[in-house]
């Protein structure tokens, strides 16, 4: 029993620090909202789109701690991210309106031009600017505020109300575009709706997650449920099981070791991920 | 009423104009078979008519309605070339497909009884009861195709519109494949067929349209194979070769 004592004990060590309980609750609302949103990004092969995103919302950051430098006054890096990032977001889906593809091309210049404009902002906003600007880069647990847990858990609440009120025209246009237009859904809307959501989601996660390796939470619990699950039902709620698995483990193995939190997180998801890859085939194998 | 009326219908993407002039109808319960050589327009023209794209000049009415602000959703089904497109990788079950039919019809409501039965019954006028368990990217081609209609037939659709739906299906299930969309006809839906292959149409259609930008011909099956529309309408094409060599 004595092993079992001593994981209780290290769990309520761990569950006594402050910051340590908004990183738990920050990493179960992620480990929702990503894979949610991430099941209909990923199956209609706009998995690009998050990180394009997420990018973006890097240059949000900038533009926030450049106008607080300017006016002196507090302006929030997570508010002018969200509006940078829901803007960037209706751009790349109005141009692919135009254009009737995403365009690899167009998505890697908003890309690279996002961080691009966030690294130039930063660089003109001398001072103690380079210190912060890494938890964003590659994110944190320990400069988690509660201020940033809240704005995930009210993102969150939105996100999962918007997904659950138009679930099912999600998942028909997902399936099959053409269909769902002739049946009468407003595709255009549908599709605007999904990357608002995204760009939500990325600024909700990137105080944790870091912006480098936030989009991993929207794909790769995808990619292990899509192996395992038969039905997308199934599908969005191993997705999430996922998800929460890389986040609670992740968080764990990131405070005992000393190491960062995303990567972690992201490397225990690659970890279900390959685990699900061979149970599937497997599984294959036995049936066959 | 027509399900479909196209009047002098143009439509050009950028510079090049690929359907122009086109006037037809579709009546209520005929099998309407579209052919053309390949870049011939003919999946433009499907397009305009089910309001996916808006003509340059003329008019689609689709049950009376202006094709592209047509929103009953329940009226019309459509399957696609090779239906699987982006969707291989997706998991989802034969029953979720053919259940999304009904979403027209329950909108945000929960589903009845006769959603069910409705759903149920589409599977099996397909022949694909026992599948409704499976992955829907598991299945054949052929009955991949036939989920997809049996969608259109969850959504109690009086049209039908096809888009070359046998690429890629072997040559046995495709014959299944247009016995199945005659039997729906003769139940008194409204099928249009997309076809490349000519043999089909005259075999399976009641009617026949002919195009190659414009229309060469439109009218009964039969007259189709003793007149001279389809030389013509193929012969264009080759004019119109030669004048991108020159």
């Amino acid at each position: 029993m004595l092993p079992f004592a001593q994981l209780g004990g290290f769990v309520t060590e761990m569950l006594g620090y402050p910051f340590m309980q908004r990183a738990f609750v920050a990493g179960v609302c992620i480990a929702v909202v990503a894979p949610l949103v991430g099941s209909f990004l990923v199956h209609r092969q706009l998995a690009m789109i998050g990180d394009t995103l997420a990018h973006t919302a890097f240059a949000g950051v900038a533009v926030g701690i450049f106008l607080s430098s300017l006016l002196a006054t507090e302006v929030s890096p997570n508010l002018t991210a969200l509006v940078v990032a829901v803007a960037a977001a209706l751009l790349i889906q109005v141009l692919s309106e135009h254009t009737d593809v995403y365009n690899d091309v167009s998505m890697a210049v908003v890309l690279t031009g996002g961080f691009a404009v966030g690294t130039v902002l930063i660089s003109l906003t001398s001072g103690g600017i380079a210190v912060s600007i890494n938890q964003y880069l590659f994110g944190s647990l320990s400069t988690l505020t509660r201020g940033d847990v809240e704005i995930l858990a009210v993102l969150s609440v939105i996100v999962v109300a918007s997904v659950l009120v138009t679930y099912r025209k999600l998942v028909y246009v997902t399936f099959d575009e053409s269909a769902a237009r002739i049946a009468g859904f407003d595709v255009r809307l549908l599709n605007r709706l999904l990357v608002v959501l995204t760009a939500m989601v990325v600024v909700g996660a990137m105080q944790m997650m870091g912006v480098i390796l936030v989009a991993a939470m929207l794909v790769v619990p995808v990619a292990a449920a899509t192996q395992l699950a038969r039905s997308f039902k199934q599908s969005v709620v191993l997705a999430i099981v996922a998800g929460q698995v890389a986040v609670l483990l992740g968080t764990t193995l990131s405070y005992t070791y000393g190491v960062a939190a995303g990567g972690t997180i992201v490397l225990v998801a690659i970890g279900v991920y390959l685990g699900a890859a061979v149970v599937s085939r497997l599984g294959v194998a036995r049936m066959g | 009423m027509s399900v479909l009326e196209l009047d002098d219908v143009t439509y050009a993407y950028g510079e090049q104009t690929v359907v122009e002039d086109v006037s037809m109808d579709v009546e209520p319960g005929e099998f309407l078979g579209l052919v053309g050589p390949n870049g011939s327009g003919k999946t433009t023209l499907l397009k305009l008519m089910l309001g996916l794209l808006r003509p340059d000049r003329g008019s689609v009415t689709l049950f009376g309605r202006p094709a592209h602000e047509f929103a009953d959703g329940t009226r019309v089904g459509y399957v696609s070339q090779g239906a699987t497109g982006g969707t291989a990788g997706m998991p989802v079950t034969v029953r979720e497909v053919v259940t999304m039919g009904r979403y027209p019809h329950v909108g945000l409501g929960r589903f009845g009884k006769r959603d069910t039965d409705r759903v149920d019954e589409a599977l099996a006028t397909v022949g694909v009861a026992d599948l409704a368990g499976r992955r829907f990217s598991t299945l054949s081609g052929g009955q991949q195709q036939r989920v997809v209609i049996a969608r259109a037939l969850a959504a109690d659709a009086e049209l039908l519109a096809l888009d070359e739906p046998t690429v890629g299906v072997d040559a046995e299930s495709r014959e299944a494949f247009y016995d199945l969309l005659r039997e729906l006809n003769r139940d008194g839906l409204t099928v249009l067929l997309v076809e490349h292959d000519i043999g089909v149409v005259t075999a399976f259609a009641s009617r026949v349209a002919c195009i190659n930008r414009r229309l060469f011909f439109h009218g009964d099956a039969l007259d189709f194979s003793e007149s001279d529309a389809l030389r013509r309408a193929y012969g264009a094409n080759q004019q119109l070769l030669d004048h991108h060599h020159h």
